[in-house]
């Protein structure tokens, strides 16, 4: 199965939801929507799947297209952050509701409903209802809805953001191989880009209705492609600063100096923008080659054994995130120590130069 | 050893007094006169149960009862259906939605007995619009001072004008609170408009229609003012409903025995109905 978009728009109003769109999503491989909540990644499920016109363009899956065709005809599953069943009927009837609308026989509808309910554990809570269910439960019911179906696209909007941190961690683990195999078109929307980062597959980054990247997930975030792409897929947010190139050194802020190498030596003279993710700034020098910034503790922060500052650095706010337990002081002068190998940098036009 | 602290009855204390003055004190009176034979000059006979059994083996008491259940079943059957139609086919969003809402809230806000007052003029033989319309229009005699079935046509309409708007903005409360991701499953699915009712917006309104009818089974059983102004409870006794006969019974005949029975019988029916509906409306939720 393929899932062609052509140049889709989304209209509200006078209002562009979804600008220019285009993608081709396989099966195979989960494909992940990464951005933040409002960057449209609902809103191209719902063009995906029907349930909202395109103002232009076209979708197409296996070649043929459905741009016209409505929901149900489609053949798709969706499921929601929200855990959405009807709530007067039994696990067992949820699952099996889109196979009855579509007049499958009995017996059939009692072995692909058994079959999913055994792939996801389902199998004692058939003869219970929702609201008798954990959050967990419900969602898994969801989804067993969707394999049960047999569609030709599933479409996943934030199915884990409402559960508890173990469940969530439990459930991701076994989706991709839930899927695996069953043929169809996986996308998996998310705000989260350690998410995508763990789903891997393909992801496309999505920001102010338009996808700034789509790539093989560890390409695209070793490889930003341009400046929003780079700050979508890092969390915390990417450090970004502004550099100028004179001769083989980067001069930041006026003080901070590195030689350049490879493609970034190649550069003409000029302004650019540099990126640097968090973890490649360090409250210790690791290595000859380290540049040293100096900024202002901001806010400190530890979680379980990583350290993060937001320190003030020019007249930006950048982040540090290392290993251990580092006692940073708010307020006070910090030394960092960023590894100039692992800057990405920028054009004018915000893309990717080097 | 930790001491136990009793001041903290001083806390429930003011709802003891609210509770008792408005509502045990009174119902207490009642209790004490159902009892009693009363005389003037403050004279009391003890009765024991004897008004109680008088009450509940009197024809005149399972008449008003069995009309009094007529209608509030009739209003009940008529309102509840069309408040949810009315509810699913108002709009969701947009302009149309406060100028509905407001349609709708506006018979609500009328004065009982001002409503009776209106069905009556409105169904008039020779004055009323409604009245005149049918009888020298339609040349349908339509008199419900003369006529029971008219009687009763014309109280069941007025209780309809006046309260299936309660039905509609409960409902409608309901139906909106129920997020789109339902729908949008249902249309995945393919379900037809009947299934998305059926197994979405019914079970999701449940519990607000559950309200709406324990609400309208009390005030419709209970109910006084507007039948009282529009009919009197005739043509002879056809629409004396309880209320109406309790009434007739305590302040016409001044039986105050045997009215002050019918009232606490009256009142243990209401309750009973109204405690058995949310028991079993409610019993799947509690397991």
């Amino acid at each position: 199965m393929t899932l062609d978009l052509r140049n889709v728009t989304k209209r509200v109003g006078a209002n562009l939801h979804i600008k220019e769109t285009s993608l081709t999503l396989e099966t195979g491989h989960f494909n992940v929507l990464l951005g933040e909540t409002g960057s449209g990644k609902t809103s191209l499920i719902k063009l995906m799947a029907g349930l909202d016109p395109l103002a232009s363009g076209q979708i197409l899956m296996d070649g043929e297209d459905v741009s016209k065709l409505n929901t149900q005809k489609r053949n798709i599953s969706l499921v929601h952050q929200f855990f959405i069943n009807y709530p007067h009927m039994t696990v067992f009837d949820n699952i099996a509701s889109p196979l009855k609308v579509a007049g499958m026989a009995k017996s059939e509808i009692q072995g692909r409903v058994e079959e999913a309910a055994d792939i996801l554990q389902l199998r004692p809570m058939l003869h219970r209802r929702p609201h008798e269910l954990s959050g967990g439960q419900q969602q898994r019911t969801a989804l067993a809805r969707a394999i049960a179906k047999e569609s030709r696209a599933v479409f996943l909007d934030e199915p884990l953001a409402n559960l508890d941190y173990k469940l969530r961690e439990e459930l991701r683990d076994q989706l991709p191989e839930l899927f695996a195999g069953r043929g169809a078109v996986v996308v998996y929307a998310t705000s989260e880009p350690e998410e995508a980062l763990l789903l891997g597959g393909m992801t496309a980054l999505m920001h102010d209705g338009h996808v700034t990247q789509f790539g093989p997930t560890a390409e695209i975030y070793r490889k930003p492609a341009n400046v929003i792409s780079a700050d979508v897929f890092s969390d915390p947010p990417i450090n970004i600063g502004e550099i100028t190139k004179q001769g083989n050194e980067a001069v930041l802020n006026g003080h901070a100096r590195w030689p350049l190498e490879g493609e970034a030596a190649a550069l003409p003279d000029g302004p650019y923008t540099v990126a640097i993710r968090p973890n490649r700034v360090l409250p210790r020098r690791t290595s000859t080659a380290n540049v040293r910034l100096t900024g202002t503790v901001l806010v400190t922060e530890l979680s379980g054994s990583e350290s993060s500052a937001h320190f003030h650095f020019g007249d930006r706010n950048w982040v540090s995130l290392s290993a251990g337990v580092f006692p940073f002081e708010v307020g006070q002068e910090q030394e960092f120590f960023m590894e100039p190998a692992h800057c990405h940098y920028f054009g004018a036009d915000g893309n990717r130069v080097a | 050893m930790k001491t136990v602290n009793q001041r903290a009855w001083f806390l429930v204390l003011p709802v003891l007094f609210l509770v008792a003055f408005n509502a045990l004190i009174p119902m207490m009176t009642v209790v004490n006169y159902s009892v009693q034979e009363t005389f003037g000059d403050n004279l009391f006979f003890w009765e024991g149960l004897g008004w109680y059994e008088q009450i509940l083996t009197s024809d005149r008491f399972h008449a008003a009862l069995g009309r009094q259940f007529l209608f509030t079943g009739l209003i009940l059957v008529i309102e509840v259906p069309l408040g949810i139609i009315i509810a699913l086919s108002m709009p969701r969003q947009g302009f149309w939605v406060p100028v509905c809402l407001v349609l709708m809230a506006l018979p609500m806000l009328i004065p009982w007995n001002v409503v009776g007052a209106m069905w009556n003029i409105f169904t008039l033989p020779d004055i009323g619009l409604l009245g005149y319309f049918l009888n020298h229009t339609l040349g349908i005699n339509y008199d419900m001072t003369q006529d029971p079935l008219a009687a009763w046509i014309t109280i069941i309409t007025m209780d309809v004008w006046h309260w299936t708007s309660l039905v509609v903005l409960l409902a409608y409360a309901g139906l909106v609170s129920i997020p789109d991701a339902y729908y949008q499953a249902a249309k995945i699915d393919g379900a037809s408009n009947w299934a998305v009712f059926r197994f979405i917006q019914l079970p999701k309104m449940k519990n607000v229609l559950t309200i709406a009818i324990l609400l309208r089974f009390m005030d419709s059983f209970n109910i006084y003012t507007e039948p009282f102004v529009l009919t009197g409870g005739g043509p002879g006794n056809s629409t004396t409903l309880l209320s109406i006969d309790l009434v007739k019974m305590a302040l016409g005949q001044f039986d105050l025995g045997p009215a002050a029975a019918m009232s606490l019988i009256y009142f243990a029916i209401t309750l009973g109905v109204s405690w058995l509906f949310y028991t079993l409306m409610t019993k799947d939720d509690l397991n």
